[in-house]
């Protein structure tokens, strides 16, 4: 729309009349589209928008009955609390061990799916489905496999291994890492299968009239038009990480080993004695924290998406 | 003779490439639908075969499978010795709590993917024709929040659930459910897609705002909403942070998603047979229509443009 305006004010004088009358009916649609928007944004700031401002103002209080401005004790407070440090320790070391695999795991599926191999369309159809089975209908098969007398400990015992605690050791994380694995891959495949459908044929094949081989031709080629899907992928796959307490409570439940205490635990135990104060700072930290790390992921990727222009 | 050999060498090559293909491929995809197929076949087992493989396991606490056979070391089988649908028929017949449980599940998915995109399609027509500061804003944070974990949106719907006093029922899951953005975030994108040639046209016919809307928005974007109807109910339909808070002090009212995982040692069997009715609604819903859920996840990447 803005296009059309600065082009048509570049032309004859003539047509500046017309242009004066479609502003006006804009302006009359505009206010006529508004009430479309009602219900969505009533129920928007109701629920999100205005509490979430409520949470900040909390965040700085000493307790809604007394109300008394406190600045920063509150997230001294948080900062200096042992279980909250151990849960964000964690949700941080997770996510910095799963985002990688969960980028780079899909983008070699997705590759191998753009060859053309029989059976493509069933391999894609079994990849993906864990994205719709619930976790935790496939919980069960997970504890058979990782409980200390399960199928995995069974096998080490039988070619002389010793057993691993799955559940209850640092090699908890790779288990939930599995697990978060298996639920995100398919999405993040489809994402770039999508990228990798939208490379343009004449680029392809250029490519392969210069004898470029797969290799040089997934750095030079595809990996330049993928940048954009792949920093997606990787937003995408961080916020997933962070949301994985679902797969540590349903496998191990309220109380996990030390190492799989994530965020959302220590939110829902403050939950139970109701600390206002406490949740509503962890939940404005939480969200500095993924603003902060987005942002940082959009500089990046403005400086890679320049660099590809050059 | 030399271009002959170049031909078959990169022949060999190619076939080289699809092995290998195939072969990563099937492996991943073998492992990934194993725990589906397994909660399956195992679902259709006896129970006194399910205590014998997996007592080891389970049986820690119960005394309940003290007379039956339990071997010493688990044995995780995908075909059942005795294909049988008792643990079907004991869910299904004789114990009420997993319906009523799966029933939980419905009443939260249905109202939520319905009333989600009803209004989100409004909302997405008036951020989708015109641009201007406020809805540009606006629209910014919608996707902001969308991007936000549970971590940081479960608080503030915490306190106005319990200032409208609805915590601990079933409103508390809805009501922030419907209000939640991703809906409007993929119609937006889609319907910014809509030329404006063709409003142009049904201008020129005399049609009013609620007439486009209607007739061109809606119909054009079915797909969209299609797609989106499918990836909201499989999100909800697997949900357990918004119960486990909004749903504190009133556990009958926890969807499945949440029970599955407290269902006790005892009656592991029935376990599997619950686990497979919960997931072969989405699964069912996915191989009808995978097109849609892989239209609906590429669009979902739309969020730079």
């Amino acid at each position: 729309m803005k296009k059309n305006i600065f082009t048509s004010e570049n032309k004859k004088s003539s047509l500046i009349k017309k242009r004066k009358k479609t502003i006006s009916f804009e302006k009359r649609d505009k206010s006529s589209t508004m009430p479309f928007m009602i219900p969505s944004i009533a129920g928007f700031m109701l629920f999100f928008l205005i509490p979430f401002f409520i949470v900040l103002y909390y965040s700085f209080i000493d307790n809604p009955i007394n109300q008394e401005f406190v600045a920063f004790d509150n997230y001294i407070s948080l900062l200096r609390n042992h279980a909250f440090m151990l849960s964000l320790k964690n949700t941080l070391i997770f996510s910095l061990i799963a985002v990688p695999l969960a980028v780079i795991i899909p983008l070699i599926l997705a590759l191998f799916l753009e060859s053309n191999i029989p059976g493509k369309s069933i391999f894609r159809t079994a990849l993906i489905s864990p994205l719709v089975v619930p976790v935790a209908s496939v919980i069960l098969i997970w504890q058979v496999v990782f409980h200390y007398n399960g199928v995995i400990n069974v096998f080490l015992d039988s070619i002389g291994i010793e057993a691993v605690d799955w559940f209850k050791s640092d090699f908890s994380r790779l288990v939930v890492v599995l697990l978060f694995l298996w639920k995100n891959t398919g999405y993040n495949m489809i994402l770039f299968m999508a990228a990798l459908a939208n490379i343009p044929v004449d680029v392809k094949e250029a490519a392969l009239i210069d004898g470029a081989g797969p290799v040089s031709r997934f750095f030079k080629i595809k990996l330049n038009f993928m940048s954009s899907s792949i920093f997606f992928v990787t937003i995408l796959s961080l916020i997933n990480s962070f949301k994985v307490f679902r797969e540590v409570y349903l496998l191990t439940g309220d109380y996990p080993y030390e190492g799989l205490y994530m965020l959302q635990h220590y939110i829902n135990n403050t939950f139970r004695s109701l600390d206002y104060q406490k949740l509503s700072a962890a939940a404005v930290i939480i969200c500095i924290i993924i603003t902060a790390i987005i942002a940082l992921l959009f500089v990046i990727d403005n400086k890679i998406g320049s660099s590809v222009d050059e | 003779m030399n271009k002959i050999g170049m031909k078959k060498k990169t022949q060999i090559k190619r076939v080289i490439s699809i092995i290998l293909a195939v072969m990563v491929l099937g492996f991943t995809a073998a492992m990934f639908i194993m725990p589906i197929v397994l909660t399956v076949t195992n679902s259709f087992m006896t129970k006194s075969e399910i205590t014998a493989n997996y007592g080891k396991i389970f049986s820690e606490s119960g005394s309940s499978a003290v007379s039956s056979y339990i071997a010493d070391k688990v044995n995780l089988k995908i075909i059942p010795d005795k294909v049988s649908f008792g643990q079907y028929i004991t869910v299904l017949l004789k114990s009420p709590q997993y319906l009523l449980k799966f029933w939980n599940s419905v009443i939260y998915v249905v109202p939520i993917v319905i009333f989600q995109i009803v209004i989100a399609l409004g909302a997405s027509y008036s951020f989708a024709r015109y641009k201007g500061r406020f809805r540009n804003t606006m629209f910014f944070i919608y996707i902001a929040l969308m991007l936000m974990p549970y971590q940081v949106t479960l608080v503030p719907n915490y306190l106005v659930a319990d200032w409208m006093d609805i915590l601990n029922t079933r409103w508390s899951i809805i009501l922030p459910g419907i209000f939640s953005p991703f809906a409007v975030f993929i119609l937006t994108k889609t319907m910014q897609r809509i030329p404006s040639s063709i409003v142009e046209a049904a201008k020129i016919d005399g049609a009013n705002e609620w007439k486009i809307f209607r007739k061109v928005f809606v119909p054009m974007s079915k797909n969209a909403i299609y797609s989106v109807a499918i990836l909201l109910f499989m999100d909800y339909w697997n949900m357990v942070e918004q119960p486990l808070i909004m749903l504190q002090n009133n556990e009958d009212m926890h969807p499945l998603s949440v029970y599955l995982s407290k269902i006790n040692a005892g009656e592991i069997g029935l376990a599997f047979a619950v686990a497979a009715i919960y997931m072969v609604l989405p699964l069912l819903l996915f191989l009808y229509s995978e097109d849609r859920v892989l239209e609906g996840v590429a669009s979902s990447s739309a969020i730079k443009g």
